[in-house]
């Protein structure tokens, strides 16, 4: 064949036209389409409830109004707590962990790569550190703190809530996935910028903090608000310790009445607290691509 | 004439790779010296080890005469006296255009805010940038931005500049206005070392002109003579290819 743009040599003009099944799905058509698929997909799956044959089992018995009323509001007199106000328990394990585990993520970040000799051992701590929090499921941390602390018998270390040594596991283990979060953010600045900073006699200190830091704040926020969608879910875990929080609230109401819709219930207030923060993170995350679009 | 940097000698190596082997270079005060050479010679890095931002690996880097290898020299404050500007600019995107000017002498020299701003608004001025002072260099053309980042350094009040390829990023309508403001300032006395692949720049404004071939520094001389008549094989051919 002989080099060059020669085109099809069996046809002036090429034919452009997409083939007519794929002519199909475009302008109103496809409005149409999109509309009758998720009635068809998602109609189906409700139905799913009401044609099987346990459905209006399954419809009382963890979706039913009455009883996830009795769990939001508890009843004392039977020994029933409340999820709404487990909810709250929620919340602020998820609040207090959230500001420590922003702190302390740092640090751990920082010193991983800092550049100081005298700091050497403390690199070592903080990758085994690293290492190890993010290898090690939740759950064991949060039974090894929450046993073991009061165990060891000493002092005021030894007589906290379940809540409060829920808040250390989770902050312990969260720590580790945030320096690496940071430690991410730091890595994506341009090594340019770095020398740029050096070079103007700046120091490896004021370098982090008034260059690198400032923009790997950018990059890092997405990744961080993801983290802490999974952290409010995990509080959830503290339930294994006693603390009455709303999924353990929802598990006195099950075995008290026999009914799982406290579940339910707990699941949706759940949803309330984090589906904010997903759509909120999908924003920045999409805000962040446009910007870079536009600058490119 | 007195030297101000002198690299005597100078050996990198990255892993296995000799970039530089043995390089001699003396600049004097007032003196502006070109680095020509193909992609690749080492030309970027000699300037980043003269900078101290690579660490030689043999032979010596003095600044007025006072040796860099001594261990008790701290980087940062060489650096102060060194200024360098890069090929991609490097201004710092989450600060204004005055903000990237006053960083260097509010940060490394501690000087006051209020009384180095008249300054940097000043240097802004020399380049017709003053009113873009409180802009973000994203909203600059690329010509726009190194001017900056070259007034950046230069708030440093450094001894002496390097430049490493400061148009090749540019497009080439841009590239004039940086060259106009490298001549401005080399008619100031500006000490400058540049590494370029602007033939006819190097021509008119450096005093001396040095050839770099793979980590070898070939041959120096006057623009006049290297250009008009190289000594060596290798020269003649790379000017050859460029020209």
């Amino acid at each position: 064949m002989a080099l060059g743009t020669n085109g099809d040599p069996s046809s002036v003009t090429p034919n452009l036209f997409a083939p007519r099944r794929r002519r199909l799905l475009v302008g109103r058509r496809a409005y149409a389409a999109s509309a009758l698929s998720s009635v068809l997909i998602l109609g189906g799956i409700a139905a799913i409830f009401f044609v099987a044959p346990g459905g209006a089992t399954v419809r009382y018995f963890f979706f039913n109004p009455h009883q996830m009323w009795l769990a939001l509001v508890g009843d004392p007199a039977k020994g029933l707590s409340s999820v709404g106000l487990g909810l709250w328990t929620n919340v602020w394990m998820f609040l207090v962990s959230e500001v420590l585990v922003l702190f302390f993520g740092l640090v751990i970040a920082w010193t991983r790569m800092s550049q100081s000799p005298v700091l050497q051992p403390f690199r070592l701590l903080s990758a085994l550190y690293t290492d190890v929090f993010r290898g090690v499921p939740i759950l064991i941390v949060i039974l090894l703190i929450g046993f073991g602390l009061p165990g060891l018998n000493f002092g005021f270390i030894s007589n906290q809530s379940p809540a409060v040594y829920g808040c250390m596991a989770l902050t312990v283990t969260y720590s580790a996935y945030v320096a690496e979060v940071y430690r991410a953010g730091i890595n994506s600045v341009p090594n340019g910028q770095l020398l740029a900073a050096r070079s103007l006699g700046l120091t490896h200190g004021q370098t982090m903090r008034r260059v690198i830091l400032p923009q790997a704040v950018r990059t890092v926020i997405p990744p961080l608000l993801n983290d802490f969608i999974s952290l409010q879910k995990d509080t959830a875990l503290i339930s294994i310790l006693g603390a009455v929080e709303a999924t353990r609230a929802a598990q006195i109401a099950a075995s008290t009445e026999f009914n799982f819709s406290g579940y339910v219930l707990a699941a949706l207030m759940f949803l309330a607290l984090t589906v904010p923060m997903t759509r909120f993170t999908d924003h920045l995350i999409a805000k962040d691509r446009s910007n870079r679009l536009a600058n490119a | 004439m007195d030297a101000v940097l002198e690299l005597d000698s100078v050996v990198k190596r990255f892993g296995d790779l000799e970039v530089l082997r043995g390089v001699s270079l003396v600049l004097h005060r007032h003196e502006v010296v070109c680095l020509i050479g193909a992609s690749g010679s080492g030309k970027s890095t000699l300037l980043r080890c003269a900078n101290l931002l690579e660490k030689i690996d043999g032979g010596s880097i003095s600044l007025f005469g006072q040796s860099l290898l001594d261990e008790r020299v701290d980087p940062d404050l060489v650096r102060r006296h060194i200024a360098m500007v890069f090929q991609s600019y490097n201004l710092f995107p989450h600060l204004s255009v005055l903000d990237n000017v006053l960083i260097g002498p509010v940060h490394a020299l501690k000087r006051r805010k209020e009384e180095v701003r008249d300054e940097a608004l000043e240097l802004l001025e020399r380049i017709g940038l003053r009113d873009r002072a409180d802009d973000f260099p994203d909203r600059l053309s690329g010509g726009q931005q190194q001017r900056v980042a070259i007034v950046r350094s230069l708030a440093m009040r450094p001894s002496l500049l390097l430049l490493d390829e400061v148009t090749s990023a540019l497009d080439p309508t841009l590239v004039g206005e940086v060259l106009d403001l490298l001549r401005d300032l080399a008619g100031l006395g500006t000490t400058m070392l540049i590494a370029t692949h602007e033939m006819g720049f190097a021509r008119d404004v450096a005093h001396q002109v040095a050839y770099l071939d793979r980590g070898v520094l070939v041959e120096q001389g006057t623009p006049e003579q290297i250009f008009t008549d190289p000594r060596h094989e290798s020269t003649r051919a790379f000017l050859e290819r460029v020209r």
